[in-house]
């Protein structure tokens, strides 16, 4: 998911205008986006589970610094508060209540890493295609107003996105029912211990 | 150059409060809460009425050995600390103390968003510090502390979004700029829900579970010592001046005031966060701890419900006088 998001990002910065007279706007953007997919390889490469998670939180930032970059700072800070503040923390949450050992993780991998590799690659070509293909000469003007200012994204949200937005909050409503009821059938079915408490992080965590 | 002297200026400013104001707090914590428990407090350092006893704790904390545990995780417990303090340093760039330009670090179009988005990354520092310690008290720290702010940051968003929307900007100047004295008791139950649930994550009394000194020694920073010890004890007090600046700026008007419009509307800001940091304080003193289930209830079944309900009020008057 990272590694499928960053890439993209970070050929975007040069698609349009050519190398040869970058802005330093672009090649802040370039930089921040090479350190964002170098923190997501990392996280899905690292042994060590808690500090996967720490990883995840520079991927995240990251990302946050690149809609700044392109002014969008409303999106930026309710990136930095839904995932870092918020899912990061759940995942931590559930990492410490489960099995977090310091150092090595022998037991967290898993048989098919080489298959989810050929599944992150097919994701991330298929972003990377259809971004720079959608966004081929687009080229989002720095010096005026901003463009992705809070103003400017509520009137879109609302006005243009309207239906989109508001399909997407009924899904997500469904999935926080369904993990309720999950949750509690699980409970009803076992005894109440910590196996029951944990189906609930990682169903909010689907939810976000 | 005037620019970049500007910025340098601003980026001063707000340092010299961040390194003074939770000292004042603290020192106002040391002797309000002794002169409450009928003693009298630090006495001695400094000569007056032991002004420089923080000072004097600072230069201890210094002078003490940076100890880290042989099962620690080293790099992260080390780099806890900061995760924890440095977000408080960012909010306050976007708080404003009064209605001019100068009055401000920063002024951030989406400002609301991003004080409560940084304020959220502070916690990651306790997480890192309870798991690294490789101890179990830090580990039940640490997770209490998850558990507390997964509940928390919910109220706390609500509660900052009514106040959004009764101002129709997320602009923490913006939001001044529209407040008018009825909003006071327009959006008092979203202010006493944002100044409890802030108290909660700042995990200060009487929501101090995840610390909790005399059951878990201290939660995640049990096995810190001197200046990351310090640095932790920095954050919760920079907290309390963030969360006091926070509450005055968004419920209780900021600057506005008798002879705000003068040039005195700082010191109402002032003045304000003072009156709400000496809360904090009293709050310490008088309440006991929350247990575990009844901080998580006090939550979800109470603050959550009614920030739901003041954003339902804000909405309705909002479309009653437009």
């Amino acid at each position: 998911m990272n590694l499928a998001a960053a890439a993209p990002l970070a050929d975007a910065a040069h698609a349009p205008h050519g190398f040869l007279s970058p802005t330093g706007v672009e090649i802040a953007f370039l930089l921040v986006g090479l350190a964002t997919l170098g923190a997501a390889l990392v996280t899905v490469t690292t042994r060590q589970l808690v500090h996967a998670a720490l990883w995840l939180v520079v991927a995240l930032g990251g990302l946050a610094v690149e809609y700044l970059l392109l002014t969008a700072e409303f999106i930026a800070w309710v990136q930095v508060l839904i995932y870092v503040g918020s899912v990061v923390v759940l995942l931590l949450f559930g990492l410490m209540l489960t099995r977090a050992p310091i150092g090595r993780s022998p037991d967290a991998d898993s048989g098919n890493r080489w298959a989810a590799l050929a599944v992150a690659i097919a994701s991330a070509v298929a972003l990377v295609w259809v971004v720079v293909d959608a966004f081929r000469t687009t080229w989002i003007d720095l010096d005026g107003p901003a463009a992705g200012s809070t103003r400017v994204t509520g009137a879109s949200l609302f006005r243009h996105w309207v239906l989109p937005f508001e399909a997407l909050s009924v899904l997500l409503l469904a999935a926080l029912v369904g993990a309720i009821v999950l949750s509690r059938k699980a409970k009803a079915d076992t005894a109440p211990g910590p196996s029951a408490d944990l189906d609930v992080p990682g169903e909010k965590e689907g939810a976000r | 150059m005037n620019d970049a002297l500007d910025v340098a200026l601003r980026l001063l400013a707000v340092f010299v409060v961040f390194l003074t104001f939770p000292l004042i707090v603290g020192q106002t914590e040391h002797k309000v809460m002794a002169h409450m428990q009928g003693r009298l407090g630090p006495m001695y350092a400094g000569g007056f009425h032991g002004w420089a006893q923080l000072v004097a704790d600072g230069v201890k904390f210094a002078q003490k050995e940076d100890v880290v545990p042989a099962g620690a995780d080293r790099r992260v417990f080390q780099l806890a600390p900061a995760v924890a303090l440095l977000p408080y340093l960012l909010v306050l760039l976007a708080i404003p103390i009064g209605p001019s330009e100068g009055a401000v670090g920063q002024v951030l179009d989406a400002g609301v968003f991003f004080v409560l988005a940084v304020m959220g990354v502070g916690v990651l520092g306790s997480l890192m510090a309870g798991w690294a310690s490789a101890n179990k008290f830090s580990l039940l720290g640490g997770l209490r502390t998850a558990a507390q702010l997964l509940a928390y940051e919910l109220p706390m968003l609500l509660a900052a979004a009514s106040v959004a929307m009764a101002a129709g900007t997320v602009s923490l100047p913006g939001i001044l700029h529209a407040f008018h004295w009825w909003w006071v008791p327009w959006q008092i139950v979203g202010a006493i829900v944002f100044f409890v649930a802030g108290l909660a994550e700042l995990q200060r009394p009487p929501f101090d579970m995840p610390v909790a000194d005399s059951e878990i020694i201290f939660g995640a920073y049990t096995e810190y010592t001197g200046l990351r010890f310090a640095l932790f004890l920095l954050a919760e007090y920079a907290g309390i001046v963030v969360l006091c600046g926070l509450t005055t700026v968004l419920f209780l008007g900021g600057w506005h005031g008798p002879w705000g419009a003068d040039g005195l509307g700082w010191v109402w800001t002032l003045l304000k966060a003072a009156i709400l940091a000496f809360l904090v304080i009293w709050l310490r003193v008088t309440y006991p701890r929350l247990r575990e289930d009844q901080l998580q209830k006090l939550s979800w079944t109470l603050l959550v419900p009614l920030s739901l309900a003041q954003i339902a009020l804000t909405g309705i008057v909002k479309v009653v006088i437009s």
